[in-house]
């Protein structure tokens, strides 16, 4: 099954056939798939950047009456939305990702969590998956390997942000709120009905296929070193070409920001309200899990931008996003927003502001989730970054020189 | 023992799950660790705050509590750990590998103020004007980190109303620091999932059911949140001004009744350790407050001995003899009001096994406002009872529409040993200094049998020191030594016992109305079951169901809180099991030591049959006043 191919990248925006992955896989051992994918030096693409044949052996070796495989498709990150253009364009590599999963850890169940807001998907995202199942890549004995089956239902999430860190999820998968456990243990240990578990982003299953397909080492010819492969990039904010690329790892902000024609750029916002702000001086650093790693929002923005404004909106989405259990997370961001308005109506004191910046240290090291650990990225980042602007009022566009 | 992390938590806050070799000595049992540079070696899956207790390391806490399952929301126990990025909640983290830990390192002192500081500046209020103060958490832990000023500001302006909708607890959530002790308790430690947070981000808070008031949602009053609440957001609905306003006017007679478990903790709140039995210290006390009259509640407790247990035998009789009422066997106690709330709640179905006896509070509040009014020659309207009770729950109690057998409310006000303490300090009493004295006529010393029903497996045990030695003639020295019946002595959550009757005497007197002899009874295996805190209740209730062994039984002991009434909400706070033992125990040496051990003994209870409830135990007398009807509450009606 051939489809127009609308899309241009090198590896995820490529031509692929339905099966052909799963088919290939099916003819190695659970071991070799295990070992190709450890060859790849392929990492999550949801933020966290882990590896992700480790996290896959550990599911592997852990015995357990059943196991799961998750794909996190909550994509509730601002400034994200390629998750969303592989569910919808590329369904088969997101879905045979998870069946070769379940394969190599030895998984029977597969359960797509799928952001709230992406409702209007669910309905032909369901009927792909009951394509697969008439073509045997779900089911009982797929493909005819004796003994291998897989399904894959789709749960819709509640669209709370920290429903996307995968332990919050899981507890939204079980009912319960959507709040972060203690870790470890680790989902791949205890996940889901505490048993083994493994949580992967939608694009880091869609490598899969292709990793199989062409190996691990082919693989590597993308990228760099540390980064293998390529990325999806979620392109937002002041270009004239806003929308979701594929793009090698390493590229430069300057690269990027060539490609999508932005001009006047102020600033790059890289890993959505959880990232770091980027001023003009930087834009010559790399893309990459050794430089700047993010899970692929970028948000451009250009010299007519109030950079302060931007810090309260995203200080605004914390403190609304945070799910409240733990106090560094949850009463923390209300005291940055505090700052940030403090800023705003001219009443602050520096002394004040270091103290701010002092619990921001402290929520990055003591919340109990990513969530707080990386809230207070953009407060440090941005305070720094454009303190000229902000504190001096000076031109926009002279910053971050 | 207890149910932590066994109950409705979700798996998250469950103690992580390992499997461990038979022994922690084997290979892969135990793991060599390094606390601060000191090398120690723990079981497999220790908590890092476990470790540290036990090398006498200190590291501060706010969420956890030793009875409960695990949280690590607070983060204030949060230290570090070699090669990991961000600090750790020790509460939290099992120690699987051999870790570095270090737990005072500039980082770690530095995020514990900084939590403590967020923590404060959003606490409405001020200390002084707490009921709290001197024993909060969030206060010893600021004064700990030396916290002199609001760092990052303080609240202004209260966020929430206050809840004082329900007779037994009041909710206070500007005090509230979430740190979700309460919910779960109430949701694990109870099995009751009352409380829960409502809400994300900065209007996260803990609320009921659609945010309903306490009053309306299936709260079944037993306070255990209060005793685990690390701060003033929640308590018992004090009634302290309305009883000196009684005290204080010269017109009312105003009599207090003293349950047993109070004595045994009440010295915790002057500063003794926990399992000091107080009770004549307690009753010059009360007689320095202003009360008119002491009345020892262990007295209607051996009236509930009487009326439950002849309920028991007639329950049975009718049961075994001639077929009738199946379905009341076995039989409920019903002198915990959590528990009966409880299953008014949850097991409705189950109303008809609870015995139809009042509680003895109730039973107290009638007899004073008819009997004793009586004797004495007093107008019942200018009487006002009090109980000290250890318990939230009496206070619903007292207030339940039927509790009125008297002709006016049998019981004005439920006092918790907390609010007692209050009063006693505000009277400018040192109590541990008092001399004792003993309770007033005409109900005077009770016996030992009820002494006990403080613990849990008291009542039981009370019970049966009657009923066997009314059904076998025997004393129940020659079966138990000294009359200790151990085996439904203890803490395990759920006991069960079975007592062969082997041999039966002649029919008392007070039972010849009813049938001729025990022959019925003589073969016979009487099995009894005990049970305390609401979580195990429901174990063994879901056993009932099921027509497990409990269904079986003839006789179980229910009780709504961990370790019976000794545990109770209205108890000295805090609470945790070495507490809960050690009054347990001061109750159980106090008893060792009285003349009269068994309620049939007591001679006042032999007076009072024999000059007003004339016709004698579950007669027609009792049953107007001594006992009462429950209400099949269902989920609806609160
Ligand atoms: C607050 C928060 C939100 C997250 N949201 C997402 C998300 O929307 N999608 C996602 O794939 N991972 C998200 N993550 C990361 C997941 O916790 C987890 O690391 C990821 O699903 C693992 O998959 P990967 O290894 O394939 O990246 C989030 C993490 C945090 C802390
Ligand atoms: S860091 Fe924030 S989102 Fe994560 S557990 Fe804490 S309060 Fe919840």
């Amino acid at each position: 099954m051939k489809k127009p191919k609308v899309r241009n990248g090198k590896i995820l925006f490529s031509e692929y056939t339905l099966g052909e992955g799963v088919r290939k896989a099916l003819t190695l051992s659970r071991e070799d798939i295990l070992f190709e994918i450890k060859d790849s030096k392929l990492k999550g693409r949801g933020g966290a950047g882990f590896p992700v044949s480790t996290k896959w052996m550990l599911g592997a070796a852990a015995i357990a009456e059943r196991k799961y495989i998750i794909c996190n498709a909550d994509e509730g990150e601002p400034g994200t939305f390629k998750d969303r253009v592989l569910l919808v364009e590329y369904p088969e590599l997101v879905f045979e990702g998870m069946v070769i999963a379940g394969y190599a850890i030895g998984a029977k169940f597969g359960i797509l969590y799928l952001r709230g807001e992406y409702e209007y998907i669910r309905k032909s995202l369901q009927d792909f998956l009951e394509l697969m199942r008439k073509e045997n890549l779900l089911g009982k004995n797929i493909l005819g390997k004796e003994g291998f089956d897989f399904d894959i239902k789709i749960h819709l999430g509640s669209s709370a942000y920290v429903c996307g860190e995968e332990t919050a999820l899981i507890e939204s998968l079980e009912g319960h709120r959507g709040e972060a456990r203690n870790r470890p243990p680790y989902p791949v240990n205890t996940g889901f009905r505490g048993m083994p578990t493994s949580v992967n982003n939608v694009e880091t299953l869609s490598c899969v296929p292709h990793i199989i397909l062409n190996g691990g080492n082919w693989f590597k010819n993308f990228g760099t070193e540390k980064s293998t492969g390529t990325k999806l990039f979620s392109i937002s904010g002041d270009c004239e070409k806003p929308d979701v690329y594929e793009w090698e790892w390493g590229i430069t902000i300057a690269e990027m920001l060539e490609k999508v024609g932005a001009k006047n750029t102020k600033a790059v916002q890289i890993g959505g309200a959880s990232g770091i702000c980027i001023p003009k001086s930087q834009f010559n650093r790399k893309i990459a899990y050794e430089d700047i790693p993010t899970g692929g929002s970028i948000i451009i923005f250009d010299k007519n931008r109030d950079m302060l404004k931007i810090l309260k909106n995203f200080m605004e989405f914390f403190v609304e996003e945070s799910c409240g259990q733990c106090t560094p997370c949850r009463i923390g961001n209300t005291k940055l927003l505090e700052g940030v308005k403090m800023i705003e109506n001219e009443k602050y004191t520096f002394a004040y502001l270091d103290k701010l910046k002092d619990l921001g240290k402290t929520m990055q090291i003591a919340s109990k989730c990513g969530l707080g650990q990386s809230s207070p990225n953009s407060f440090i980042s941005i305070l720094e970054n454009f303190k000229d602007e902000i504190f001096y009022h000076e031109n926009g566009d002279a910053n971050g020189k | 023992m207890e149910n932590k992390g066994n109950g409705r938590a979700p798996v998250s806050q469950k103690p992580h799950k390992i499997e461990l070799p038979l022994h922690p000595e084997y290979i892969g049992g135990s793991v060599k660790v390094q606390i601060n540079e000191k090398e120690i070696i723990v079981p497999l899956g220790t908590t890092i705050l476990e470790a540290c207790k036990k090398n006498n390391i200190h590291i501060p806490t706010l969420c956890h509590h030793d009875d409960l399952c695990i949280a690590g929301v607070c983060r204030v126990c949060v230290v570090e750990i070699e090669n990991m990025r961000t600090l750790q909640a020790s509460c939290a983290f099992p120690i699987t590998a051999p870790i570095k830990i270090k737990t005072a390192t500039p980082m770690v002192r530095k995020a514990r103020k900084n939590i403590i500081d967020l923590l404060i500046s959003e606490h409405y209020g001020e200390c002084y004007s707490c009921f709290r103060n001197n024993n909060c958490e969030l206060q010893s832990l600021a004064k700990e980190y030396g916290v002199d000023h609001y760092n990052f500001g303080h609240v202004q302006k209260p966020r929430f109303k206050i809840d004082n909708s329900s007779y037994s607890v009041v909710r206070d959530m500007d005090k509230c620091i979430l740190c979700k002790r309460c919910v779960r308790t109430c949701i694990d430690l109870q099995e009751v999932g009352v409380l829960e947070a409502i809400g994300r981000g900065d209007s996260t808070h803990i609320g009921t059911f659609f945010d309903k008031q306490l009053s309306d949602v299936i709260c079944i009053n037993c306070g255990q949140c209060i005793n685990r609440c690390p701060t003033g957001a929640l308590r018992a609905n004090d009634p302290r001004d309305e009883i000196w306003r009684a005290i204080d006017d010269p017109k009312k007679h105003v009599v207090i009744q003293t349950a047993p478990s109070p004595r045994a903790a009440i010295g915790e709140e002057f500063g003794l350790e926990a399992g000091h039995s107080m009770t004549g210290e307690l009753n010059t006390a009360l007689r320095r407050i202003g009360f008119d009259k002491v009345f020892d509640t262990n007295f209607t407790a051996d009236l509930t001995i009487m009326e439950e247990g002849t309920e028991l035998i007639l329950r049975l009789y009718n049961a075994l003899v001639k077929s009738e009422n199946l379905n009341k066997i076995p039989q409920f106690t019903s002198c915990s009001p959590g528990w009966v709330k409880y299953l008014e709640h949850f097991y409705p179905q189950y109303i008809d096994n609870l015995s139809s006896a009042k509680s003895p509070q109730q039973m107290f509040g009638t007899l004073i406002k008819t009997f004793y009014a009586q004797e004495e020659n007093i107008n019942p309207a200018d009487i006002v009872t009090i109980a000290v009770m250890p318990c939230s729950a009496k206070k619903f109690e007292c207030n339940r529409p039927e509790m009125v057998d008297s002709g006016f409310k049998d019981v004005d006000f439920g006092l918790t040993t907390r609010e007692l303490a209050q009063m006693i300090k505000e009277t400018g009493i040192f109590l541990p200094e008092l001399p004792k004295s003993g309770f007033d006529e005409p109900f005077g010393e009770a016996s030992g049998a009820g002494l006990i029903f403080g613990a849990t497996g008291g009542v039981m045990e009370a019970a049966l020191r009657t009923v066997v030695e009314l059904v076998t003639g025997k004393k129940v020295e020659n079966l138990f030594e000294n009359a200790n019946i151990t085996p439904v002595r203890g803490f395990e959550g759920i006991r069960y016992v079975e007592l062969p009757i082997e041999e039966v005497g002649d029919v008392p007197e007070m039972y010849k109305k009813y049938f001729s002899n025990w022959n019925w009874l003589k073969g016979a295996t009487l099995k009894v079951a005990v049970a305390h805190g609401t979580a195990n209740a429901k174990k063994v209730m879901e056993n009932i169901k099921a027509g497990g062994i409990f269904s079986e039984c003839h006789f179980i002991e229910f009780m709504g809180c961990p370790g019976g009434c000794i545990g109770g909400g209205g108890q000295p706070i805090p609470t945790n099991a070495e507490i809960r033992a050690k009054r347990a125990e001061a109750i159980y040496k106090e008893e060792e030591g009285l003349p009269i051990r068994k309620s049939h003994e007591n001679p006042h209870i032999a007076y009072i049959y024999e000059n007003f409830l004339t016709d004698g135990p579950c007669g027609h007398k009792s049953h107007e006043l001594l006992h009462t009807k429950y209400i099949k509450r269902g989920e609806y009606i609160a």
